[in-house]
């Protein structure tokens, strides 16, 4: 129990006030902007946001100093694709906002909006972000309409968690997408074609006064509208070769919508494509099995071979255990992806995904004090993050799990005795 | 009845026989004895041939012996599908090996035991993921003791390749856990060939499939039962208590004719045959269950029919009771970190494994994922890390306890695998650094002393019937 209590004990003793300043001082950081990596650097927090890094630079008067001597430093990491907050426990009990069946708002699902349901006092967000994840996108993950409706980017402060509302629509067109739409992809394109042109062609008042007799409701109208202009990005989910080039043929045919591809199997077959079309992918690099007749060509060097393509590539698709995405990463880069490449699909690569770059992801001046030192590489499944910092104050590592965790090795080192009752300690 | 392995079949066989050709004399003394009725208990027999293999010695290499000593710098020596020497170099130790024998320069790299997964579903839940091959769960009853998951299990699955490239040896297929008893497993060496005889662990006991909790009641909930976790034990009650009758009927049998008597046999149930081969001993029981509490209840009802749980799979809550499942002697097979997918695993903790292992249980890293087999030494070293900054102080190469020895313990295989002992068959692998990284990958993968998988030369890249001829084939997985 040592160490645990060693590095709690400097996590209380550093723990600054509210409006606080911090400086972490002697890390090896990894900016993630034009600065690079710099080794023994200073990065100073200031009100919640990152201020300056530096090289040996000065710690001003009034900061309260987190010595990262020996350690790594990276932004917060950034959940590429998650339903944290939409979910505690996913079957069979408990909360589940992530799943729709279907309601009287929309037809094709484009109008929903998760950033109603996100609960910040979801066990989940305490046990990921103590293992250096900071923000996420979230989003419905089980959808019966065509989109799974508008998704948004959460910081995991525990307290107001809401970044950035309607920050991407889903939409799967591969075999799910399909089977959901009369089960062929011959009617998904044409109804996803027609759902988009009657968008477009419908006035910019779709008031109750008026009659409508769309295949969206009202309300999708509006949403798709803001998609077509290129303010909310479109994540389109598609494995196979095959459906990705649709992707690409999707992104020429309305050259004004931000596509972003995910899942993505088979990406490196198209890899050039993607580059060249400008469509970044979000993929879980471990996934090297034909589950299915569109999977055919899943392998290990999916990331790589994206990245030596020049396509963005981010990692972490997940819920309860997004906090492996770190992991997930590691082998992307085990496999051939460059180790930056590896830093970046967890920080920079979402955060301009999500439209926040400069915001999240990166350590620069203005971005949020958002900030993990860990104790080494944290590409290493054998590494940890020992400090985390979310809007520019460090969170107490402590969990449910972690609660378990203690009363359970407390009572097995014979520190108490069988107990006879539980007691709150 | 026994299920003794050793025990040439087949009066029953010749009992039909000698009706057919008529050769018994029914017309004899009235106290003249029918054949015997005898049960083969090994009716799809093992066709598994290993690869053949040369003579390799690996020098220079840092070895986990799979019992708890590390080398750091050794040597090993194998040949005819053994392990023949293992030798500490630094401490003075030579090795002796014939001349012309392949010698691997193992400089940087590391030697350990092939992982051994005591829970996948390769095979019976295999890749493609398609209805038609969803042979796992033989979801009409609760109670299916009378399935053997060796009867789903296609060797096609091109999962047995992608685990072999991630050092797994040796595995055991279980039936799913819709089911209170949902049949028996099988232990496989994951030699990826044209049937599921041919990659059948000789001489490996059989395993019974068991499941605690929320599958069964969900699954039957609506289906007759069981609705409720009360529903289950009573299900698992009654079913024993049956496999007892059933088992007496035998016995009785058995010692009517060694008496000299001419009983009738009883008639065979295939369900309880697997029960009662659990009672005697033969068959290993092996039980997905989560929680704590159950977990006890089912130690009690184990006490009760008096049976043996070999292991708890999945066991999120172990860490709760590690001190009574060390006193019962069973196995808690886990993961790393999964958790809160179900309520049931609500409660899982990071240091689940080393907490286990801390209080003298039987620990065991499990994959029951396609995924998961590929890298189960990250899961081992997640657990490890995890555990040392808990102040849980295990060293790596009794961490690796985890990964083989305990898991061929669990399914009654340890006498052959699991660890680098002299006599032990040579089920190694080479790794490119430390296995404990994310970055290290195996190198090489032996099985019985044979070279089933080499990372750097493609043509040893096994690639199953249904990928021949599709996008990827023979690429790097």
């Amino acid at each position: 129990m040592k160490n645990i209590l060693m590095l709690s004990a400097l996590t209380l003793f550093s723990l600054p006030s509210l409006g606080e300043s911090i400086a972490v001082v002697g890390g090896k950081v990894f900016t993630m902007s034009s600065q690079g990596t710099i080794e023994n650097a200073t990065v100073l927090i200031n009100d919640g946001l990152i201020e300056s890094v530096t090289s040996n630079g000065a710690t001003p008067e009034g900061y309260t100093i987190i010595d990262a001597r020996g350690k790594v430093v990276t932004p917060g990491f950034v959940g590429a694709f998650t339903s944290l907050g939409l979910v505690e426990v996913s079957s069979s009990a408990g909360v589940v906002d992530a799943s729709v069946e279907t309601s009287q708002v929309s037809n094709t699902g484009a109008a929903l909006d998760v950033s109603y349901g996100v609960n910040p006092d979801s066990s989940l967000i305490n046990i990921t972000r103590l293992e250096g994840m900071t923000s996420a996108a979230t989003t419905i993950t089980n959808s019966k309409y065509l989109f799974g409706g508008l998704g948004a980017v959460i910081s995991l402060n525990g307290q107001s968690p809401i970044l950035k509302q309607s920050a991407f629509m889903t939409v799967n067109v591969g075999s799910q997408g399909a089977e959901l739409s009369g089960g062929t992809r011959a009617s998904l394109w044409v109804l996803l074609e027609r759902v988009l042109e009657e968008a477009a062609k419908a006035g910019s008042d779709t008031s109750p006064e008026k009659p409508w007799y769309g295949i969206n409701s009202r309300s999708d109208v509006d949403v798709i509208k803001r998609v077509q202009s290129g303010e909310v990005p479109l994540f389109m989910s598609a494995d196979s070769a095959a459906d990705i080039r649709q992707v690409i043929a999707f992104k020429e045919r309305h050259p004004s919508i931000k596509v972003v591809l995910v899942h993505a199997v088979e990406a490196w077959r198209e890899a050039d494509a993607l580059a060249s079309a400008d469509i970044p992918v979000i993929i879980d690099p471990e996934y090297n099995l034909p589950g299915g007749f569109e999977q055919m060509g899943a392998t290990l060097a999916n990331g790589a071979r994206l990245e030596a393509a020049g396509v963005d590539v981010a990692i972490g698709m997940d819920t309860h255990n997004i906090r492996l995405a770190a992991q997930h990463a590691g082998n992307a880069v085990a496999n051939g992806m460059t180790h930056e490449a590896g830093i970046a699909s967890l920080t920079s690569v979402p955060a301009k995904i999500l439209g926040m770059e400069g915001k999240l992801g990166v350590l620069t001046e203005g971005a949020r004090g958002d900030l993990v030192v860990w104790s080494g590489d944290p590409l290493e499944v054998t590494e940890a993050a020992e400090v985390v910092i979310i809007d520019g104050k460090p969170i107490k590592m402590e969990s449910r799990q972690t609660k378990l965790r203690d009363r359970y090795l407390s009572l097995q080192a014979g520190d108490k005795k069988t107990p006879s009752h539980y007691f709150r300690e | 009845m026994k299920l003794q392995s050793s025990r040439p079949l087949l009066a029953l066989a010749c009992a039909f026989s000698l009706i057919a050709s008529g050769c018994g004399d029914q017309n004899t003394e009235e106290n003249t004895q029918d054949p015997k009725v005898e049960i083969n208990p090994n009716p799809y027999p093992s066709t598994y041939v290993p690869i053949a293999g040369e003579p390799t010695v690996i020098t220079n290499v840092t070895i986990l012996d799979g019992i708890g000593n590390i080398i750091e710098d050794g040597a090993i020596y194998f040949a005819d599908g053994k392990v023949q020497a293992v030798a500490d170099i630094q401490n003075g130790q030579t090795l002796e090996t014939p001349e012309n024998v392949t010698t691997i320069d193992g400089e940087g790299k590391w030697v350990t035991p092939g992982i051994i997964d005591n829970h996948s579903h390769l095979g019976v839940y295999p890749s493609p993921s398609t209805h038609s091959h969803s042979d796992g769960n033989e979801k009409t009853d609760p109670v299916t003791g009378q399935v053997w998951a060796e009867h789903s299990v296609w060797p096609q699955d091109p999962g047995f390749n992608r685990a072999l490239a991630g050092g797994v040896t040796s595995l055991q297929i279980l039936p799913g856990s819709a089911n209170l008893f949902g049949g028996r497993s099988v232990v496989l060496k994951n030699v990826p060939n044209r049937t599921m005889q041919s990659m059948k662990f000789p001489d490996a006991p059989y395993g019974m499939k068991m499941a605690c909790g929320e599958n069964p009641k969900r699954v039957y909930g609506n289906k007759g039962g069981p609705a409720t976790r009360m529903g289950n034990v009573a299900g698992y009650r009654q079913a024993w208590a049956d496999a007892q009758d059933y088992k007496r009927k035998w016995e009785r049998y058995e010692q009517e004719y060694k008496d000299g008597s001419n009983p009738k046999a009883p008639k065979r149930d295939l369900n309880l045959e697997t029960l009662a081969g659990v009672l005697d001993g033969d068959i290993r029981v092996h039980m997905h269950c989560y929680r704590a509490d159950e977990m006890a209840v089912m130690m009690d009802v184990m006490k009760e029919f008096n049976y043996q749980i070999s292991t708890f799979h999945h066991a999120v809550e172990a860490y709760k009771i590690a001190d009574t499942l060390k006193q019962n002697n069973v196995c808690s097979a886990m993961w790393a970190d999964w958790w809160g997918f179900k309520m049931e695993a609500y409660d899982g903790i990071r240091e689940n494994i080393p907490a286990v292992h801390n209080a003298g249980a039987c620990a065991i890293v499990h994959s029951d994922s396609d995924l998961g087999i590929q890298r189960l030494n990250q899961e081992a070293a997640k657990a490890w890390s995890d555990g040392k900054r808990a102040g849980i102080d295990i060293s790596i190469e009794e961490a690796w306890l985890w990964l083989s020895a305990n898991p061929a313990k669990s399914m009654g295989v340890f006498d052959k695998t699991g660890s680098l002992e002299v006599g032990k068959q040579a089920d190694i692998v080479l790794w490119s650094g430390n296995p404990f990284s994310s970055y290290t990958k195996a190198d090489k993968v032996y099985i019985d002393g044979g070279l089933a998988y080499s990372m750097d030369d493609e043509a040893s890249w096994p690639v199953s019937d249904f990928e021949l001829g599709q996008v990827g084939e023979g690429d790097k997985k």
